[in-house]
């Protein structure tokens, strides 16, 4: 198994990028587009299930990685609530000149608000930047996990994958 | 604060009946459908009973019902497992010291 | 003495599935439970479970307790609760204690166990002290009860019960200041690690606890590194301040009443320890008596309802209440998803375990 992932917990870029579910660097600077970070077989396909546009395929048996059709893929975001282990994110790289957003599934209290600037983390948990919350989604579909859209510098783009949660 | 009132998942406590139980003869809040032990930690209770031995502080282990790790004395009954029992309004619990004795005839102290 | 025709031992996934399972041909079924609510661990389960979206992946393990509850009181089965099995005698009596007062004895045609798993201990110098307590405990806390048991929590063991407990004391608003592994490697899966990694969580692999500080309460731990033989390594020490240390170091199944039935044992270390032994109809080597869930070796909850189902049609047949033709057409159905349950780098070794016991079972059990 990857060893990145089994010391500290979180795989590196390459372990990621080995996996079919991966876009390229070229691919994810294309505009909004889900990113799954799921490079383990476990029999698990929800993922696949959620696509409207049937852009990602796991098929027999479940264990299979799950792999992303990107000219299919418009990064609706369905998937990132669905994913039970809220392994996937949507990217938009074209969002501005100089910003990009992070679509990525949340639970826990208090949820940020609109609006709100909050701490863009990378894989580990360190805070890389500052971001401002363009979109809550708390939809009773979800069950409640919360999809939060997040504005953040590009500089970051590639690295920053949640926010740091707030406190009470 | 130890009770947890908005949850992200299981959502707001529901409203329940609040109830007052005695430890150690001393007054605290809980609510109907508190299990003892809970109601003591959310109370910020350390200590539920101390060893027969060298007098060592215990308190919950499994918190199911299974290692006797959390048991008082209520209601004058000793070797009570707390984190299964319910606490009742004007309930009587003690720190339990060692393996605890009948209290013949003595309900509430 | 009362008299079932099936009486199930234990109201958990597994139980409630064997329960709803044979219930749905007809049969009587009596479902015991020595707690006050029914759904075992079911119901601390709060996080979306895996598996195949044909088979409720993506919904939380209450809601999946509540539709198992919905559909037993549905089928009318008849539970008790408050009633602690405590023993087997001659294969089909069982004697219970009902609401910690009173004892009753029931005479069932065919039993199934489904007793489920106790969490394992690990011992080192101020274990005992408040404050120290099963990842289970913490659960049951916080899920259950909504209580945190403390802020700052130390987990020990990496496997998916500290990595997903881990997440839940967060999402109660605590915080995990370290998840201790001694193997090199963290056991559990990738998804669920990354989760918590995000959120600021620290792994320390080839470590473990050597103390924990405070006298009359947890105040801290002492960390101390592991050599590739699980030696301390001395002079690597490292103290962290904590109020709470969880142990989630391994899953035991509860396999007492199977002892007293008299059932013949294997030794299945990845399974847990010692199990009864089973063939594919969950059947062990007292013919009326058969196994399903963690008793049979500890997995997840989603291999619990399967195998709940197997014992329930296998029961059903055994009873009259379905040919043996069509127990044998839904076992098939069920096994297929056993088995797609146990793929993959995780599930093999399960796999593996499991078709020896089925080997042995096969053998010893006509």
């Amino acid at each position: 198994m990857k060893s990145e992932l089994k010391t500290t917990g979180a795989p590196s870029l390459e372990e990621l990028r080995a996996s079919p579910a991966f876009p390229t660097p070229e691919q994810l600077r294309r505009g909004p587009i889900a990113v799954i970070e799921c490079i383990e077989e476990i029999p698990c396909n929800p993922c696949e299930a959620a696509c409207p546009k049937h852009a990602i395929h796991i098929g027999t048996p479940i264990t299979n990685l799950p792999r992303l059709d990107v000219d299919q893929c418009i990064g609706c975001g369905k998937c990132v609530a669905a994913c039970p282990g809220l392994a996937i994110y949507v990217k938009n790289f074209t969002y501005s000149d100089c910003d990009c957003t992070i679509s990525f599934p949340f639970e826990y209290l208090p949820l940020p608000k609109e609006g709100e600037e909050v701490e863009m983390v990378d894989r580990h948990g360190k805070v890389l930047c500052k971001g401002t919350i363009c979109r809550v989604n708390n939809a009773k579909g979800n069950d409640h996990t919360a999809v939060i859209t997040a504005v953040y510098p590009k500089t970051f783009f590639e690295d920053v994958v949640s926010m740091k949660r707030l406190k009470n | 604060m130890n009770r947890i009132e908005h949850h992200p998942i299981l959502g707001d406590s529901p409203a329940r009946k609040p109830v007052t139980i005695f430890f150690d003869g001393k007054p605290y809040q809980a609510f109907e459908g508190d299990m003892v032990a809970a109601a003591l930690i959310a109370n910020d209770v350390s200590t539920l009973r101390y060893t027969k031995k060298y007098h060592k502080p215990r308190s919950i282990f499994c918190g199911i019902g299974r290692c006797t790790d959390c048991v008082m004395i209520v209601d004058g009954t000793p070797n009570v497992r707390t984190c299964i029992t319910p606490v009742h309004d004007g309930m009587q619990i003690r720190t339990q010291e060692g393996t605890g004795s009948w209290q013949e005839g003595k309900k509430n102290e | 003495m009362n008299e079932a025709e099936l009486a199930i031992v234990g109201a958990g996934p597994a139980g409630l599935s064997a329960a709803i399972e044979a219930a749905q041909k007809g049969t009587k079924v009596l479902l015991i439970d020595e707690n006050a609510k029914p759904g075992g661990q079911l119901f601390k389960q709060i996080h979306k479970f895996f598996g195949s979206s044909a088979h409720k992946a993506g919904t939380r393990g209450i809601n999946i307790g509540a539709q198992l509850l919905q559909e037993t009181q549905k089928l009318g089965i008849r539970v008790w609760l408050n009633s602690e099995v405590c023993g087997i005698e001659q294969g089909h009596n069982l004697w219970i204690i009902q609401n910690h007062k009173e004892s009753i004895r029931i005479h069932a045609k065919k039993i199934i166990l489904a007793t489920g798993a106790t969490e394992n201990a690990v011992a080192f110098p101020g274990w005992d002290i408040p404050g120290v307590m099963g990842a289970g405990a913490a659960q049951t806390m916080v899920n259950v009860h909504r209580v945190l048991p403390g802020h700052r929590f130390v987990m020990v063991g990496s496997g998916n019960v500290g990595v997903i407990v881990s997440y839940q004391m967060m999402q109660a608003g605590a915080d995990v200041v370290a998840i201790v592994e001694a193997a090199p490697k963290i056991g559990g899966y990738g998804v669920h690690t990354a989760k918590v990694c995000r959120a600021g969580v620290p792994f320390y692999v080839s470590h473990t606890v050597k103390r924990t500080l405070g006298t009359n309460h947890v105040e801290g731990v002492e960390l101390i590194a592991l050599d590739e033989n699980f030696k301390q390594i001395p002079g690597t020490e490292k103290m962290l301040a904590c109020d709470t240390v969880c142990l989630a170091t391994g899953l035991t199944p509860l396999t007492e009443l199977a002892w007293l039935a008299g059932c013949k044992f294997d030794y299945v270390g990845a399974l847990g320890g010692n199990l009864p032994i089973h063939n594919e109809k969950m059947q062990t080597t007292e013919k009326d008596l058969y196994i399903a869930g963690d008793i049979s070796g500890t997995e997840e909850a989603s291999t619990a309802m399967e195998e709940g189902r197997l014992a329930g049609i296998n029961a059903a047949a055994a009873l009259g209440y379905v040919t043996e033709q069509e127990a044998a057409r839904r076992s098939a159905e069920i096994w297929e998803s056993l088995n797609s349950l146990r793929c993959g780098y995780f599930g093999q070794r399960r796999r593996e375990a499991k078709d020896h016991m089925l080997k042995k079972g096969a053998e010893m059990i006509r």
